[in-house]
């Protein structure tokens, strides 16, 4: 692989597409995504189920259904993955990218021992010996909190619970210390307490190794803490671009702050939460112009006929933020009807 | 608080887990152990904790749902496991549930009108299939589902729709107490706010009193008015909404609590956190003593010798600690304020 | 601009969206497992010849000008030819092969078809009561099935040859009787994940009693299996049939049935390869479409596509 200039970003997306040919019509999972991710930075990717923004890194990796087609480029330190063979994608991978799942179990061999599961990759990769290979293992367990290491080394997946599951698979993605690593609801399927521990992990790790993490998960609790940055999907495409401060100050697409809006408040009480009515759109037959406007409180007729591009935008007041895209008409209108505290507050608004 | 609706008294429910090998005697897994409390009715009860702790068992036993094996579920003072099958039946269109899987729990070989209807057949059998219809129409309309859409069948609907068929079924007899467990968990945010808002209604307009299960703290805030920590099947902490929340009273709700992700930046850095080592010890073999010990950042000697009791801490807000309340508070800073200064 | 004011307004728009959603007839699952048959090739043709096969077995022979017993005493032995009108030929005793091929093929289906019925009604009840019932009662019907699965299954079938020899119909009803095995086991596990499912859980919430609840939310939901399994078992017990004729335990003549035939016809195969090749072809023929048609079934109707 060709090395990048310092100047230029880890990761970048241009045009980026995704489309599944199914027998009901053709599915635009993930339309013409331009994103860019630096090293040693975290980004979070927020969406809906159905929003694509687990299919978009699937395809990336090469792990789309039959039925999936990739378009567009996907540059990791330059070289166009996407263009890629498979074999020459199955060495990038691992090596200098990694995937965490939300079921630890999709990456663990249930017939391996830890300990050959994880200096396997170094072996393959690194062309280590098995020593040398199960002493970085051991380091790599250690290293991601995992106690008894020792002795968990010697066991089979099965043996450990979830949260020990998913801090192996961490470890196994971090082995060889790969540029990016791509966690897709890591911590979805585990209880809060654990929950709160690896995502503790992850940004420990993101200080101290200064590996780029893309953290794809639908919760924006979870974004607050560990995010440095936020793109916002919405029926395949990026609604909103931000820092995490920013987002969550004054989200700028109406989507973004509805779905703020619909998050129950641990640390407030006689909290409210405000529903978005309707449901994602069908992807095969996506709604004309903004295709939030079937659910947007601030459509108008421009919404409905024209697609609003991904671009920076100024709020009232306020200098452009460079960090900060939005594809939307009515940039901040959530925010300014939220000032205007006299307007009534919108439907299902529910005190607790 | 009034008479109560629902008395659950020392309730305990063992499941017994066959172990390998042919002579190996089964493993006593005491899923849910001498839980008690009370319900008024119109009160919505949050029952919270982690995956296996047992909220999910404690809500099906008290629907008989799952035999309890120890204490008593009064239903408005009478005991439920007292109840004649008949008795039981009807008994049965008081008391329904809501379950977190809206698909799996629709049976998809039945059109969502018989979907909803059938608890109606058990409780109304006289019904004619006229009203009965009307009846199912009228549910549909109320929980937010076009009565056209009664001969569908349930795949045909999104998670958040079936949830909504899910709570029709759930509501056509009247009931007068709903055991919600997970409700919203399966669902999307946005979606989720909508099955919450609708619940919400839903209570008010029939005055139904709840039993809101919930891994998810932050729902359990916004619908609850008490709440009921469990931990390994035991009461750890309950009392009023508020000051569970704000005053916890058991070093285990504070640690859910601060590991619970805040959607705002600046707070969740700044939060001090309690975090947990570990993982829940398994059910079927508990540590002595306080069974949150093994992982509790205060636990001293005693914890492994005496269980604590459900201590008051305040009227009506107990929690199951020796430390219970001030004590465990001002420890549990010590303790976070020790690990700041170590990590700086 | 639309501004919702309370959350029964909010809940309008989105009723009527979804409501845009879904149009057209209801879709039940076994409406959308036929679609995805109908959609798949290799299936579509096979059912066509099956049907094909069938159709001719069932409708053809009134209209044909010799029947499958009575000899024709100007042609014994005779190659097929259009002229004479034997288009299959005849057998060393004059009778029409066209005409007994496609009794053979009637006798074949009856007799599968009886054997299967019997097996998925066996089966089905069996399993789904050692299933939902459980605990012991499971165990030891669970039992009864390893211990009849344990017993040579030829042995079975040449006692019930003695005890059956004149009626090959109860012959084959009994054969069912040893084919439900498969049948109960599979029922079995599945009503045992089915009871575990929410919606079963529902139902006795409600209320509903046991048997009930076997008959609405069990049984409907193992169609899909039982289909699958009684499009395989055909097949199966027409070549056990044929099996059974080969040695001499099958049909009795003059009866014929296809495995009959084509024992008669491997004696001949070197002088009268017509005698082998017509009921072979038909048999083959059958068999392969009932396997393409079982293959459909069962990825249309596995869950895993859905």
């Amino acid at each position: 692989m060709t090395s990048a200039s310092s100047s230029a970003p880890l990761l970048e997306l241009t045009g980026y597409s995704i489309r599944f040919a199914t027998p009901d019509g053709e599915v635009q999972a993930v339309s013409g995504l331009d994103l860019t991710l630096a090293e040693g930075e975290t980004l979070a990717i927020v969406g809906e189920s159905g929003s694509g923004k687990s299919q978009c890194f699937n395809g990336m990796f090469g792990l789309l259904a039959r039925n999936g087609r990739t378009e567009g480029q996907a540059r990791l330190a330059g070289a166009d993955l996407l263009a890629l063979s498979p074999k020459a994608l199955d060495a990038v991978r691992g090596r200098d990218m990694a995937m965490v799942f939300q079921d630890p179990m999709t990456a663990l061999n249930p017939a391996l021992k830890i300990k050959r599961q994880l200096s396997e990759t170094l072996e393959v990769h690194q062309g280590l010996s098995r020593r040398e290979a199960e002493a970085k293992s051991l380091a790599m367990l250690k290293r991601v909190g995992i106690p008894e290491a020792e002795r968990r080394m010697n066991q089979y997946p099965h043996e450990l619970s979830g949260g020990m599951r998913q801090r192996v698979v961490i470890a196994m993605a971090l082995l060889c210390r790969p540029k990016l690593i791509v966690a897709d609801e890591p911590t979805t399927a585990l209880d809060v307490t654990i929950q709160a521990q690896i995502l503790e992990l992850f940004r420990e790790l993101g200080q101290e190794m200064r590996t780029a993490l893309v953290l794809i998960t639908h919760d924006l609790g979870v974004v607050a803490g560990v995010a440095d940055r936020v793109a916002v999907m919405y029926a395949g495409r990026i609604v909103e671009e931000a820092g995490v401060d920013a987002l969550f100050d004054a989200p700028a697409h109406p989507y973004a702050a509805a779905l703020l809006a619909s998050i129950p408040r641990i640390d407030r009480d006689g909290g409210s939460v405000e529903a978005i009515p309707g449901r994602p759109p069908n992807l095969i037959h996506p709604p004309s112009g903004c295709p939030f406007h079937p659910r947007c409180r601030f459509a108008d007729e421009r919404c409905v006929a024209e697609r609003p591009p991904l671009e920076p935008v100024a709020r009232e007041g306020h200098a452009i933020d460079a960090g900060r895209r939005v594809a939307c008409w009515h940039p901040f209108a959530a925010a300014r009807a939220g000032s205007a505290a006299a307007a009534p507050t919108p439907e299902a608004v529910l005190h607790g | 608080m009034a008479e109560p609706i629902l008395s659950v008294r020392n309730l305990s429910t063992t499941f017994s887990v066959r172990q390998p090998g042919l002579f190996a005697a089964p493993l006593a897994l005491k899923a849910v152990s001498d839980v008690s409390f009370d319900l008024g009715a119109g009160e919505t009860l949050g029952i919270v904790g982690e995956s296996g702790c047992g909220k999910s068992t404690l809500g099906r036993s008290i629907l008989r749902l799952v035999e309890p094996t120890a204490g008593q579920v009064l239903w408005q003072g009478r005991d439920l496991a007292a109840f004649s099958p008949a008795e039981m039946r009807r008994a049965r269109r008081d008391l329904s549930i809501i379950f977190q899987d809206p698909i799996a729990s629709l049976n998809p070989r039945m059109t969502v009108g018989d979907i909803i209807a059938e608890p109606l057949r058990v409780a109304e059998p006289d019904l004619s299939k006229k009203d009965r219809r009307a009846r199912v129409e009228r549910v549909m309309a109320e929980v937010g589902l076009v009565p056209d859409m009664i001969n569908r069948y349930p795949h045909e609907f999104s998670g958040g729709q079936a949830q909504r068929i899910g709570i029709a079924r759930a509501v056509v007899t009247e009931p007068k107490l709903i055991v919600c467990d997970e409700p919203v968990s399966a669902l999307d945010v946005s979606i989720q706010a909508q099955i919450v808002a609708l619940l919400d209604d839903l209570k008010t307009r029939r005055g139904l009193t709840l039993l809101f299960i919930s891994h998810d703290l932050s729902v359990v805030r916004l619908v609850s008015d008490r709440i009921l920590v469990l931990y390994l099947g035991r009461v750890v902490e309950t009392g009023p909404r508020r000051d569970v929340f704000e005053r916890p009273a058991h070093p285990y709700t504070r640690a859910l609590l601060s590991a619970a992700p805040v959607p705002d930046p600046a707070a969740s850095r700044s939060r001090r956190r309690v975090m947990l080592a570990g993982d829940p010890p398994s059910p079927i073999n508990p540590p002595s003593g306080c069974a949150f010990r093994t992982r509790c950042p205060i636990a001293e000697d005693i914890c492994a010798k005496v269980p604590p009791p459900l201590a008051e801490v305040a009227p009506g807000h107990a929690g199951a600690c020796h430390f219970a309340g001030e004590e465990a508070r001002r420890r549990l800073d010590a303790v976070a304020a020790a690990g700041e200064r170590s990590a700086a | 601009m639309t501004l919702y004011v309370d959350k029964r307004e909010a809940l309008e728009p989105f009723a009527k969206h979804e409501a845009d959603a879904v149009q057209g007839k209801p879709r039940s699952l076994t409406r959308d497992a036929m679609r995805r048959l109908f959609s798949n090739k290799a299936a579509v043709v096979s059912l066509v010849v099956f049907v094909l096969i069938v159709g001719t077995a069932l409708i053809l022979p009134p209209f044909l000008p010799y029947d499958y017993e009575t000899p024709d005493w100007a042609a014994f032995s005779a190659p097929p030819s259009v002229e004479s009108g034997h288009y299959f030929g005849t057998d060393q005793n004059g009778r029409d092969l066209l005409a007994r091929t496609l009794y053979g093929t009637q006798v074949s289906l009856l007799v599968a078809l009886i054997a299967t019925t019997v097996s998925v009604v066996v089966g089905v009840l069996y399993g789904a009561v050692s299933g939902f019932v459980g605990g012991r009662v499971d165990a030891a019907m669970m039992r009864f099935v390893d211990v009849m699965y344990a017993l040579p299954y030829i042995l079975f079938v040449i006692l019930l040859m003695v005890i059956f020899g004149r009626n090959v119909y109860l012959l084959f009803a009994a054969i069912g009787l040893l084919e439900w095995l498969t049948m109960a086991r599979i029922v079995r596990g599945q009503t045992l994940s089915l009871k575990e499912r929410e919606f079963v859980e529902a139902a006795r919430a409600s209320g509903v009693s046991t048997f009930p609840i076997i008959l609405r939310h069990i049984v409907p939901n193992l169609v899909g299996p039982v289909v699958i399994f009684a499009s395989l078992t055909i097949p199966e017990i027409i070549v056990t049939e044929s099996f059974l004729s080969y040695l001499g335990f099958g049909v009795q003549e003059p009866l014929t049935s296809l495995g009959t035939l084509i024992s008669e016809g491997a004696d001949v195969l070197e002088v009268m390869p017509w005698l082998l090749l017509f009921p072979g072809a038909t048999l083959v023929a059958l068999l392969l479409s009932l396997a393409f048609i079982g293959d459909g079934l069962r990825d249309a109707f596995d869950p895993k596509d859905r």
